[in-house]
């Protein structure tokens, strides 16, 4: 027991740097995942070659995922996939290739345990803090050193409570929740904090709704979005053979936090983010009826087995608006296997979509379903920045996996309670 | 802090200058071809600003300056246009600790006081911000004293490689 209540931010870095910190300390920490992307990976790989560095300290915790341009829709990216397979042979670092899914689905999947620290040079990194992992992006070169050194260093960060209460009302889901809290609080509104998610509504939530809340923590320019650790964590964990992994992490009561938000979610609607901030919020009711060209389900916000099974259940029998594309993406290669047997996948090619390699899809403009001027897409992504979607005269409406797949229907914003 | 003082002219940007803006995702594949990715800097935001910018000059924004991916890219890039310093009214987590990895100085002000054009000198040892066009002085906040240590050694690279690891006193 810490002689200071702790949060949980405080509490998971100082079981990493030996000794008890608290918000504002600098200090240096064990890392014990580290992973880079085919974006940040190759920048990271020169970086270790420019210091003489070409290693990695913990290389079974070590992983470079090749899913934002996967497979590789040109030369040059086909060349800077090279890079982190060659650097894969060299260090024996985790190599997870194209199709296997997005980094952060596989680091939830496979790699990152409760208490952990992961740093990872992409900004959705947080994502793994669903776990009680203190998880946080970086960029390529600290993630370089912390592959080759198993350190970096932390200011610790102050923390804002999210205290969440109430039942969700029918067609409303996490994603909802999480854009109304970006849209409460500003995408600046947490800058450098950790956001600490609480309360009776998150702790019956399930792990794939946590990882959506835990995701999107950035979007308010937050450095982590943690969770405390539960029976919900440890079964999650069991499933995928971790169960020895699981260690309870909890907040002390009288911890200090910088703010406290509490949101009752029964009072919650369906919610779109506008373009081209996540803060531009909206109720569905208010949009409804925007045309739409395209709808995007996936990624590692909303592209998991639940999400899936939540669009298919609406899109079964149905077809997608003549005028608007649709396009399904699963976060990872498990999922997509779950997805092929639970007959999803069947009801998505029925209703007209395109199905696509789990990876990063159309999110980040790389390839994929890049928009046409003044097209306006509506996905379930994190991100509706300018240009995003490979186009600066595109529009980015973000949304959930229902209020997705009832746009994909009507061709217009829809409101998913009309259907659920 | 260096000793350095740089002149150079405002450019201005506007608040939520997202990585997106720095360094859009269709251009992907030139990452691993930085000289090339550099003649687009900040192409989304001003697509004159890599033809008009000049070795010395000053990126201006607003509000969270730098938000989104955690791309290097973003910063290595304005750098490489020769910009030497960005001044902003608060940064983006991300971009502001990636900046001091590549020895990018990123300055926290009232940017609201500059304009387009205004003509600076900044002195960052004396943590001092002139307006030379208006006349007028702006300070900054102190950076933290691990960055200081980082960006005085040029940067993250330099730092590990100087002292054989992280050395922060």
């Amino acid at each position: 027991m810490a002689q200071k209540p702790q949060t949980l931010a405080e509490k998971i870095i100082s079981g990493r740097a030996g000794k008890e910190v608290y918000a504002g300390d600098i200090t240096l920490v064990d890392v014990d995942v580290t992973a880079v992307q085919d974006g940040t990976g190759p920048l990271a790989v020169q970086q270790l070659e420019k210091m003489n560095l070409v290693q990695a300290a913990n290389p079974d915790r070590t992983v470079l995922f090749i899913d934002h341009a996967a497979p590789s829709p040109q030369k040059d990216l086909s060349n800077a996939h090279v890079i982190l397979r060659t650097f894969s042979k060299k260090t024996g670092a985790h190599l997870s290739e194209a199709g296997e899914g997005v980094c952060h689905q596989r680091l939830v999947e496979t790699y990152v345990n409760p208490g952990d620290i992961l740093i990872g040079a992409d900004s959705h990194t947080c994502t793994s803090g669903a776990l009680g992992a203190f998880s946080t992006g970086m960029g390529s070169t600290d993630v370089a050193v912390g592959i080759a050194l198993g350190k970096t260093w932390f200011r610790v960060p102050e923390t804002f409570l999210v205290n969440v209460t109430g039942e969700f009302k029918k067609g409303v889901y996490a994603k909802d929740l999480i854009l109304h809290l970006i849209g409460l609080i500003g995408a600046d509104g947490a800058t450098y904090k950790a956001l600490e998610f609480r309360g009776e509504t998150v702790e019956k939530m399930t792990m794939s709704q946590r990882f959506t809340l835990a995701n999107m923590a950035v979007e308010a320019g937050a450095k982590a979005g943690l969770f405390e650790t539960d029976a919900t964590t440890k079964a999650y964990l069991e499933e995928r053979g971790r169960g020895d992994k699981f260690k309870e992490i909890k907040a002390d009561a009288n911890a200090v936090y910088e703010r406290v938000i509490d949101i009752d979610v029964s009072e919650l609607e369906p919610t779109i983010s506008k373009p081209h901030t996540v803060d531009n919020t909206v109720t569905v009711a208010e949009i409804a009826g925007t045309k739409i060209d395209q709808v995007f389900i996936g990624t590692c916000t909303n592209g998991r087995l639940d999400d899936l099974e939540i669009a298919a259940k609406i899109l079964e029998g149905k077809h997608r608006h003549p005028d608007t594309r649709l396009i399904v993406v699963p976060a990872s290669k498990e999922i997509f296997l779950q997805a092929v047997q639970k007959g999803y996948i069947e009801t998505f090619i029925k209703a007209g979509a395109i199905i696509m390699a789990p990876g990063c899809g159309p999110c980040v403009g790389v390839h994929e379903g890049a928009l046409a001027d003044g097209e306006a897409c509506l996905a379930t992504q994190n991100r509706n920045f300018q240009g995003r979607m490979g186009n600066t005269e595109g529009f980015i409406y973000l949304g959930s996996p229902a209020t997705a797949a009832v746009t994909a229907i009507a061709g217009v914003i829809a409101d998913p309670r009309e259907v659920i | 802090m260096s000793e350095t003082i740089y002149n150079g002219r405002a450019f201005k940007f506007g608040d939520d200058i997202s990585t997106d803006h720095i360094a859009p995702g269709r251009l992907f594949h030139l990452r691993t071809n930085l000289p090339e990715l550099a003649k687009h800097v900040l192409e989304d935001a001003d697509p004159e600003f890599a033809k008009k910018v000049q070795k010395g000059d000053f990126v201006v924004g607003g509000n969270n300056f730098g938000l989104g991916s955690s791309r290097e890219h973003a910063p290595t890039i304005i750098k490489m246009a020769g910009v030497s310093a960005v001044l902003a009214k608060s940064f983006a987590r991300i971009f502001y600790r990636n900046a001091i990895n590549v020895g990018l100085p990123v300055l926290i002000c009232d940017t609201d006081q500059i304009d387009e054009g205004d003509r600076l000198e900044v002195d960052l040892a004396g943590g001092v911000i002139r307006d030379v066009t208006k006349g007028i002085e702006l300070t900054f906040s102190p950076l933290p004293d691990a960055m200081i240590t980082i960006l005085n050694d040029g940067g993250l690279v330099a730092h590990i490689e100087k002292n054989k690891g992280f050395k922060f006193d």
